[in-house]
């Protein structure tokens, strides 16, 4: 007897770290229980993508064939879902997604902001199937691609529909992946080698892993064209060691396909031969980069290199080598079995297909999206991202990562491709989309960045090692507010020149935080600087002591104990501080037996 | 300047120059079990003669102890026949490789964009705090180690701290206390 029905439990990473293993579990346990295995098919799906609203159980059966979409599940609830939902067949309201702005209950995920603009190709199998089975994988047509490659083009056949899809690199530079694909075919040297960067170091971007821990079938499939096409038998897929669970179900599918010969020797009889290589990483930003990567695989420091020469040429060992994004290769199956022409036509002129973003920070809906290229911020950010929670302004949305730029509000309409986030100072990047609300201070957005670039500078050129380091002092002296006056002229002297002079991309992109927030919110450098100011009242060492009204019970102990004698009024009034006269020396807020003033 | 200086010749002394031919008596700072010492020949043995495969072999061995005292680097370098100064190079050159011991469970805090914005910084504090060491340090009960950790893709559950293998997501600072407890 077929299922009935199907209930589908996200195990994608923030699901699963917040009580998805648990529910499903207890599903298994119910379903037992009240005999219904044979009935209903129980499946754990890699990542829905609505990590806000996780655990995600969505459950279609006959009378529902779009499915209910049940968020924030607690693992008690399973057997209120089998017993009401499955059994009495009635939809559990309070279970449902509540609209942010209207308050209604959305059961159909197809009718939610978050999922009803979007276009998927790269996720199109996570949240549907179970990363563990190769025949889910299949069944989607999973590894048809591979087939028609290996049967019936010849490897310049598939560089040519590769090239008139248009799609360019995932991981951020933009490259034409077709034309990569070509110069390695044509390069001279045996073998060959292809990579999947699976190094997906930009905080905030997620989308890599979940892919890998969500369809890692789709991965192998899209290298193994690649290898195909450019003639390679040996692919390394290069993880980085934060990434635990896509390790495991990866080391699981590259198995699976071996068992059925779709990797190893003479896969569909054709003759082709590939394996794979799972490589972890082990804590260097700098090897996301490329040449650095390749280094890594190795298994050497990860430093990089000047290029040219390219790895199209002098790639690993010295060979001709393809390195791809976790994303790009996702895309491959797909654009092989629907032709190159279909894709080009999804997205802008030059940025094809779809993108997928990380959406994360000061936003409603945080989690993974996969919209068409071009679609615009204000849409991803209101339409999709339902929004700025606490009624709270947007301010910037931070892409492309610590290589990348804010765009402020008065970009909000700017369509997201790989252009024109150049045009703004910012860039793709990986795609994480980082949301600032009001509150955030962007002189310490880029002092975050110019942290982390500085401390994974790999130290063998010297603009990345000393000149990412005198950045971030000289952004520490404006937080700190004992900046000069033309400190501003210096910072952007200094980030222009460490741009230009940088051996690899990361020291080469390091100054981009700062050049564009200098190029969107100067004031708010300058009110730092010469007013010791921070207007988001983020930097403490700006900040005012202030005394709580509500707290204060005007016993005047500090205006006794105030060495600049700052604190005035009575204990018939209350107190206040004279923020000018202030020298911020602390003592009332240490003498304060109420703790009534603070910083703020 | 001088130190840095000492201490990196200290720390070469008789390694550099004689390659990964090192006398018995240079591996001093930690004695190995007969078990550990078979674990980390195992791994040694299956990797031995590929390409390529010192980082793995280090991930491995360095699951033996929690981390990768001097002994195991140089018995890896005599084991891959690479030099020891190779060894040395990688695992200085990776954060997650260590060198000094390591509390039970490592508590990382993930200083990616999105903790960062949803407030990583007050919780590391909190902690900091509450286990009175700095990140890199380990309590003296030997208990936890405190890391910050780059991005650990979480970011849906901002923000998030990884004790030993559990993901804690959407923390607060009055969480720490409790948080802490259940692997106290």
């Amino acid at each position: 007897m077929a299922p009935k029905a199907e209930i589908l439990v996200c195990g994608g990473t923030s699901c699963y770290s917040s009580g998805g293993p648990d529910i499903y579990k207890n599903l298994i346990e119910e379903l037992k229980r009240k005999e219904l295995e044979e009935k209903v098919k129980l499946t754990q799906t890699g990542c829905f993508g609505f990590c806000e609203k996780g655990p995600v159980v969505v459950i279609y059966c006959e009378k529902e064939p779009n499915g209910i979409f049940y968020c924030q599940v607690k693992p008690e609830d399973s057997e209120r879902i089998l017993k009401e939902h499955i059994i009495n067949g009635e939809i559990i309201d309070d279970l449902l997604y509540e609209d942010p702005e209207t308050g209604a209950k959305i059961p159909g995920h197809e009718d939610m902001g978050f999922y009803k603009y979007q276009q998927r190709i790269a996720l199109k199998n996570c949240g549907l199937i179970q990363p563990y089975k190769i025949k889910e994988y299949i069944a989607r047509d999973g590894y048809r691609a591979l087939g028609e490659a290996l049967s019936h083009m010849t490897s310049k056949e598939v560089i040519e529909i590769v090239k008139t899809s248009k799609i360019r690199g995932r991981g951020g530079g933009g490259f034409p992946t077709g034309l990569k694909w070509e110069l390695t075919a044509k390069a001279k040297g045996s073998p060959k080698y292809v990579i999947c960067n699976a190094d997906e170091g930009d905080p905030g971007a997620f989308m890599d892993r979940s892919i890998l821990e969500g369809d890692p079938h789709s991965v192998i499939e899209g290298l193994a064209i690649a290898a195909y096409a450019i003639g390679a038998e040996q692919g390394y897929v290069y993880v980085r060691a934060e990434y635990p669970l896509a390790v495991e179900r990866l080391e699981q599918a590259i198995k699976d396909a071996r068992e059925l010969n779709l990797l190893g020797e003479d896969i569909f009889e054709t003759g082709f031969k590939f394996d794979l290589e799972i490589r972890v990483g082990a804590g260097a930003f700098v090897c996301g980069e490329e040449t650095a990567l390749m280094q890594s695989v190795q298994g050497e420091r990860g430093d990089p290199r000047f290029k040219p020469p390219y790895p199209a040429n002098k790639g690993l060992w010295g060979q001709p080598t393809v390195i791809n994004n976790v994303e790009t290769l996702a895309n491959i199956p797909g654009i092989i079995l629907n032709g190159g022409e279909w894709f080009s036509h999804i997205g802008t002129e030059e940025s094809t297909g779809t993108k997928v973003f990380a959406l994360a920070g000061d936003i409603h809906n945080t989690g993974l999206i996969e919209v068409p290229m071009g679609t615009t911020l204000r849409e991803v950010v209101f339409e999709l991202g339902g929004g700025i929670p606490n009624k709270k302004e947007f301010k910037a949305a931070q892409t492309g990562g610590p290589s990348g730029g804010c765009i402020p509000k008065e970009h909000l309409d700017i369509l997201m491709d790989y252009d024109s986030l150049i045009e703004v100072g910012s860039m793709m990047g990986s795609g994480g989309l980082i949301i600032m609300d009001e509150d955030t201070c962007m002189v310490d957005v880029a002092r975050f960045y110019l942290d982390f670039t500085q401390d994974e500078a790999c130290g063998k050129c010297t603009p990345g090692r000393v000149g990412t380091k005198r950045l971030l002092e000289m952004l520490n002296k404006i937080v700190e507010g004992e900046a000069e006056p033309n400190i501003l002229e210096k910072l952007e002297a200094l980030s222009n020149q460490v741009k230009k002079s940088s051996l690899c991309g990361l020291g080469q992109s390091a100054p981009n935080p700062i050049l564009s927030t200098l190029q969107y919110f100067r004031d708010e450098y300058e009110a730092h600087v010469f007013e010791k100011r921070c207007p988001a009242g983020v930097c403490e060492a700006l900040l005012d002591y202030v005394i709580d009204e509500e707290k204060c019970k005007a016993c005047g102990l500090c205006a006794e104990k105030c060495p600049a004698a700052t604190i005035e009024g009575d204990k018939e009034e209350g107190y206040t501080i004279n923020s000018e006269a202030c020298k911020s020396c602390g003592i009332c807020e240490e003498e304060c037996p109420f703790e009534a003033i603070t910083k703020g | 300047m001088a130190t840095t200086e000492e201490k990196i010749n200290t720390e070469q002394t008789g390694n550099e120059i004689e390659g990964h031919e090192i006398e018995d008596e240079a591996i001093d700072d930690v004695k190995l079990t007969e078990e550990e010492l078979k674990e980390l020949e195992k791994i040694i043995e299956e990797n031995k003669g590929q390409r390529g495969v010192l980082i793995n072999v280090l991930h491995k061995a360095q699951k033996i102890l929690g981390y990768l005292p001097r002994e195991i680097q140089v018995r890896v370098a005599r084991g891959l026949d690479i030099p020891f100064s190779k060894v040395y190079s990688v695992v200085s050159f990776y954060s997650l490789f260590s060198t000094n011991p390591r509390g039970k469970y490592t508590i990382e805090v993930c200083t990616g964009t999105a903790c960062y914005v949803k407030g990583a910084e007050d919780i590391l504090k909190k902690l900091k705090n509450e286990l009175e060491i700095e990140p890199g340090e380990t309590t003296d009960d030997k208990l936890f180690t405190l890391e910050t950790t780059r991005c650990v893709g979480a970011c849906g559950m901002a923000p998030v701290v990884i004790i030993g293998d559990d993901a804690h997501g959407r923390l607060t600072v009055e969480d720490v206390p409790k948080l802490l407890e259940q692997y106290q």
